[in-house]
């Protein structure tokens, strides 16, 4: 494997890995906040035991959590170099804000949410729990909103005398409408995380008849809050696809697998099997105008289709050697004002001509052969996509009907009744894990060949370090992570054993 | 705000962000290499350990703010320095990551053997940061071997051994002494009967060693080879490292001294801090402010040194980074500035509330009590 593929895959793994603590700590954090708020409103010192217990859980999460962000932070500069120098000047901006606006409030106020109960007031520490949720809400929002950038690179221009992108219109960054669905969609499925978790353990209590009153009124906040972020991931997931079908139409057609542009409104398709090399879907099954809705808001526009997005490509591609040309020229001579003016105007399609750079340095006598290579190049893998998108979506609905039945149980004081329920809720303690992990392959993977859509192709995104280097750091993190994990599991499931009782028994 | 004033505003931020890293991380880095050293028993392990339980994490995100600050405003200087030192930063990560699990995980079993492995990790996970980060600043002296192509595509021919030389290594020492005095200055606070004991014994040894250590890297930086920048000064002009001309100079590394008499307090803060520090030691708290004084001087007399120097290419001068080439632009630079105006007085008076809530040392009984919930 080359140095491209192997920092790809150490991304993968180390962000993949990353957000199996994330989502949790998003939730939880909230579902606290919610349980200690009960507590003081109501002085029942139940309550209270409920936050201790959930809390225990929560910071075996946290730490992990922690400890694979530390990487995060770091791994552009070390795996990512020129991608750090090409769009540092707009994306390190809210990575950095996250630490200065977000972190820092988490980060301080978890240690008095642990060992500040006896040295704070009841509201303190109720405001220091709230702190606590309020900082790792906000730390999603920054980093939803470097990412929406990556999605869709608003507010900022190619300067050709620093050769790289920069910011021109901050604000347009901040309110990037794909960052704003994003981090609402994002948050969403931390709180159906967090639930399903609460869910799914109270569950376990009542089938082994342990800890009931703890149990039924933990499962009672987690159905209520769960059933509005379930509605909320799938109708603010509605809106991601919207706002992708602004922007990123090759990944809505790639989702889709679908090949051809169609007559709006487009039809969606519910099952098929997307075969990459002949371009086409086989065993499709479609509902026809769903897709035209979701994507573009309408029954007249239409959603274009993969073959005509390669054609579309192609002919940027011609748009961006005319950028490129210009670069060359100025570089010859810096003052040359018609160069620049050629640049200035054809700017957004460098990138396109930078995915030549896959085949040869100098791009400028890049053949017509090579041009429809790059210009296939920009299809992500679509089976991947397809699959992984409708497994997502599933499941999604999937939470809805757990939350619903949840919630009905619970206004009818029947939770511990109904075994069947229960032993659903308890197995369905994975599947949020699962449908977040494949949101961001949806994301991610989606994105290819780009780091930044049209602006920088992954491939030229790495560091010139040694490829053994990487080799060696992603077996490093693999094995690492993978120890840790099994250390984080061990410990969730051997208090989740023990029980509320342990935690706050004496 | 002219762009040049911008950057060196921006180059000062760096610094502070460095100094409270070093300040507030550092004792806690510093605790966790005392570890095997002034606590022996579970319970001084716990201690130890709880002394800086409530309030690691929120010192740790000055390391996070520095790299994004870093990234955010120096973005050359973010992908040069990490990727440069790729295996470095490995290590210095690694080392960071068994933290938070090691302080959250240990006590949670009583399985000695359990409890001993992560006393390790927490002992390595002090260690390592504290040694690497010193390695790396003397490696800003020497200069490492780099260079960018026309596209600004960084290139180098770092090597994790060529990073391990003497003098870089020399540095190491002088951060892991100062680390030390200053994890002994903050157990000496926050700790009674044996621990404190012990951690008050240590405070001689590790003052005495980081004066001896920092004088001879003075000393050995003075026969450094130097250099400077020889075309005409383009403070406001655009980020391009390729656009400047580096010359060795005879000057030395102490020439911005030279014109500057006052950047000598830098150094003589650090030694007096490091002095005072254990002359003070039966006054805890005022030995805990001196021994912060120590990463204050030492990082700004590094710092003032180097200026404008931010990264010093040993193989193509030309393209070092410095405080006028490697910045963000203009605007960026300007946002960035609001941001840690508004935020930066909001963090340092929520974390001065933790301090306060938290304050007064830890004993044993609190840890018996508290056996549950304690780290």
């Amino acid at each position: 494997m080359d140095i491209v593929e192997l920092s790809r895959l150490q991304f993968a793994a180390t962000a993949l890995y990353h957000f199996l603590f994330v989502p949790l700590t998003l939730g939880l954090s909230v579902l606290l906040g919610i349980m200690e708020t009960v507590y003081v409103m109501t002085g029942r010192t139940i309550w209270r035991d409920m936050v201790r217990f959930w809390g225990v859980l929560f910071g075996i999460n946290f730490a992990m959590g922690v400890a694979t962000g530390i990487t995060m932070e770091f791994q552009f500069g070390t795996n990512w170099a020129y991608y750090s120098q090409y769009v540092g000047d707009v994306f390190g901006a809210p990575l950095a804000i996250e630490g200065l606006m977000a972190f820092f409030l988490e980060a301080t106020f978890i240690g008095l949410f642990f060992f500040a109960w006896d040295r704070l007031s009841k509201i303190q520490h109720l405001v220091a729990t709230w702190a606590l949720a309020l900082g790792t809400n906000l730390s999603a929002l920054w980093i939803l909103i470097a990412n929406g950038w990556m999605q869709y690179p608003v507010g900022a221009r190619f300067n050709v005398d620093t050769m790289r992108m920069e910011v021109t219109d901050f604000m347009a960054v901040l309110f990037n409408p794909v960052a704003q669905a994003k981090f609402v969609h994002t948050v969403s499925a931390g709180y159906v995380t967090g639930s399903v978790f609460v869910l799914a353990i109270s569950a376990y209590y009542l089938l082994r008849g342990r800890h009931a009153e703890i149990a039924k009124r933990s499962m009672t906040v987690a159905a209520s809050f769960g059933i509005a972020s379930a509605l909320s991931v799938v109708v603010l997931g509605d809106e991601s696809g919207y706002t992708a079908g602004v922007n990123q139409k090759m990944k809505i057609a790639a989702i889709e697998a679908m090949w051809d542009t169609e007559p709006a409104p487009a039809s969606f398709t519910v099952f098929g099997l997307p075969d990459m090399a002949g371009r086409k879907t086989d065993f499709a099954v479609r509902i026809p105008w769903v897709l035209g809705l979701i994507a573009t808001r309408s029954a007249d526009k239409q959603v274009p289709g993969i073959d005509d997005l390669v054609k579309l490509a192609r002919t940027r591609i011609d748009s961006g050697l005319l950028a490129y040309d210009a670069i060359l020229q100025i570089r010859k001579a810096p003052t040359d004002a018609s160069a620049r003016a050629v640049l200035y105007a054809h700017s957004a399609d460098l990138g396109y001509a930078l995915l030549l750079k896959r085949y040869r340095g100098d791009i400028e006598n890049a053949t017509s052969d090579e041009k429809d290579r790059a210009a296939n190049s920009t299809i992500p893998d679509v089976p991947v996509l397809f699959w992984s998108f409708r497994i997502m979506v599933g499941l999604g609905f999937w939470f809805i009907a757990l939350f619903a039945v949840a919630f009905w149980l619970s206004a009818r004081r029947e939770l511990n009744r109904h075994r069947p329920f229960l032993w659903a809720a308890l197995l369905s303690l994975p599947l949020p894990w699962l449908a977040a992990e494949l949101g961001w392959i949806v994301a991610e993977y989606g994105r290819q060949p780009w780091v930044i859509e049209d602006v920088l192709p992954t491939f030229l995104g790495v560091s010139s370090t040694a490829a053994s280097n990487v080799l060696f750091s992603l077996l490093g993190f693999v094995m690492f992570y993978s120890a840790l994990l099994a250390v984080d599991l061990f410990l969730l499931v051997k208090y989740i054993r023990l029980g509320p009782d342990h935690v706050v028994g004496g | 705000m002219s762009y040049e004033i911008l950057r060196l505003i921006w180059w000062a931020l760096l610094g502070i962000l460095l100094i409270a890293f070093a300040m507030m991380d550092g004792f806690d880095l510093g605790t966790a290499m005392l570890l095997p050293f002034v606590a022996r028993s579970d319970v001084e392990r716990r201690v130890a350990i709880n002394t800086v339980g409530p309030v690691w994490e929120g010192n740790q995100v000055w390391f996070i703010l520095g790299g994004g600050a870093i990234f955010a405003a120096w973005p050359a200087l973010y992908a040069a320095s990490f990727s440069g030192f790729y295996l470095a930063m490995f290590l210095v990560l690694a080392a960071l990551i068994l933290r938070p699990v090691g302080f959250k995980y240990r006590s949670k079993l009583a399985n000695l053997l359990w409890r001993a492995t992560w006393d390790w990790t927490l002992f390595v996970g002090g260690l390592v940061p504290s040694l690497v980060f010193g390695v790396a600043f003397g490696n800003l002296f020497e200069g490492v071997p780099f260079g960018f192509d026309a596209d600004l595509r960084f290139h180098s021919e770092i090597t994790l051994f060529s990073l391990l030389n003497p003098f870089a290594l020399l540095c190491g020492l002088v951060s892991v002494s100062m680390l030390s005095l200053h994890g002994a200055a903050w157990l000496n606070l926050k700790t009674d009967a044996a621990v404190q004991r012990r951690a008050r014994g240590v405070m001689p040894f590790a003052a005495i060693a980081f004066v001896l250590l920092f004088a001879v890297a003075g000393f050995w930086v003075w026969h450094l080879q130097a250099f400077q920048i020889t075309s005409p000064a383009m403070h406001d002009g655009p980020s391009n490292p390729l656009a400047k001309i580096v010359v060795a100079s005879t000057d030395g590394w102490f020439a911005n001294f030279g014109v500057h008499p006052i950047l000598w307090l830098a150094p003589c803060i650090a030694l007096l801090g490091a002095l005072a520090a254990t002359l003070l030691r039966r006054t805890p708290l005022l030995a805990f402010l001196a021994s912060a004084l120590v990463p204050a001087g030492t990082i700004a007399a590094a710092g003032c040194a180097l200026f404008p120097f931010l990264l010093l290419s040993s193989s193509n001068p030309g393209a070092s980074l410095t405080v006028w080439d490697a910045s963000s632009s203009k605007l960026t630079l300007e946002i960035m500035l609001g941001a840690v105006v508004i935020f930066l007085p909001i963090i340092i008076a929520y974390t001065a509330w933790v301090y306060r809530v938290m304050r007064g040392p830890v004993t044993a009984d609190q840890i018996v009590r508290d056996s549950k919930t304690a780290y």
